[in-house]
């Protein structure tokens, strides 16, 4: 009985090791990581996920991203200590959240939170990734049918 | 944490982008790995965010290693006056 424990416990062990290899493997890959981050228009590499962010910067993305009805691909990092040191190599940028959109390094939660109260988010994604984003409806429309009635 | 502080990194930020004035806050209740800065160079004319956020990670390289979290606001001389 005993001998039969030990057997499955050292299956589970060797499955869990390559499973662990196989991660790491794919984070680790700058290729793998350039794939993710254009997998989707809006990707976030954040801590924890969006239902239940585990860092203040990385809620903040979240929520600035609902507000403009945006939706992203999530991924968590701290799920993945491969994929935390990864992406930070990856992007040059030393934190973590990071927002990709069409592929590209935007930056982490100060840069978003600017580019939200500018605008530049709206124009952001509407030119680099053609979405609108829901605080757009008025100045988009406004300002393409009737420029200078303002 | 880290060994940090913000008189430490005050100094360094103004030291290597030349800065007109800088403000740093340990938001970590002084253990050193939470900061805000407010950051006025003339370096950073002309360059967009993301590029003058670069700029400041790449002067603090070393540092952003063991800080957790560091929070950045930029501005040129011109735009810091017109903030005030």
């Amino acid at each position: 009985m005993s001998f039969l424990i030990n057997n499955i416990t050292r299956q589970i062990v060797r499955n869990h090791r390559q499973l662990l290899i196989q991660c790491s493997q794919f984070a680790t890959d700058g290729k793998i990581i350039e794939e993710m981050t254009k997998k989707n228009k809006v990707v976030v590499f954040m801590k924890g996920n969006p239902e239940a962010p585990k860092c203040g910067f990385s809620n903040a993305v979240v929520q600035i991203f609902r507000m403009h009805g945006v939706d992203f691909e999530a991924h968590d990092v701290l799920a993945d200590e491969e994929l935390r040191q990864g992406i930070k190599d990856f992007s040059s940028w030393p934190t973590i959240p990071q927002v990709f959109i069409n592929g590209e390094f935007v930056g982490g939660c100060d840069i978003l939170l600017q580019m939200h109260k500018d605008g530049q988010l709206i124009d952001t994604l509407w030119k680099n990734a053609g979405i609108k984003s829901a605080l757009a409806e008025d100045e988009t429309e406004g300002s393409k049918d009737d420029e200078k009635s303002k | 944490m880290s060994q940090y502080t913000e008189e430490y990194l005050k100094n360094k930020l103004t030291e290597k982008l030349n800065c007109t004035h800088v403000e740093v806050i340990d938001q970590s209740d002084g253990c050193g790995g939470k900061f805000a800065a407010v950051i006025v160079s003339e370096q950073f004319a002309g360059k967009a965010l993301l590029q003058r956020h670069r700029l400041v990670n790449s002067a603090l390289q070393e540092e952003l290693k063991t800080i957790h979290a560091f929070s950045q606001k930029t501005f040129t001389p011109e735009q810091w006056a017109a903030e005030q």
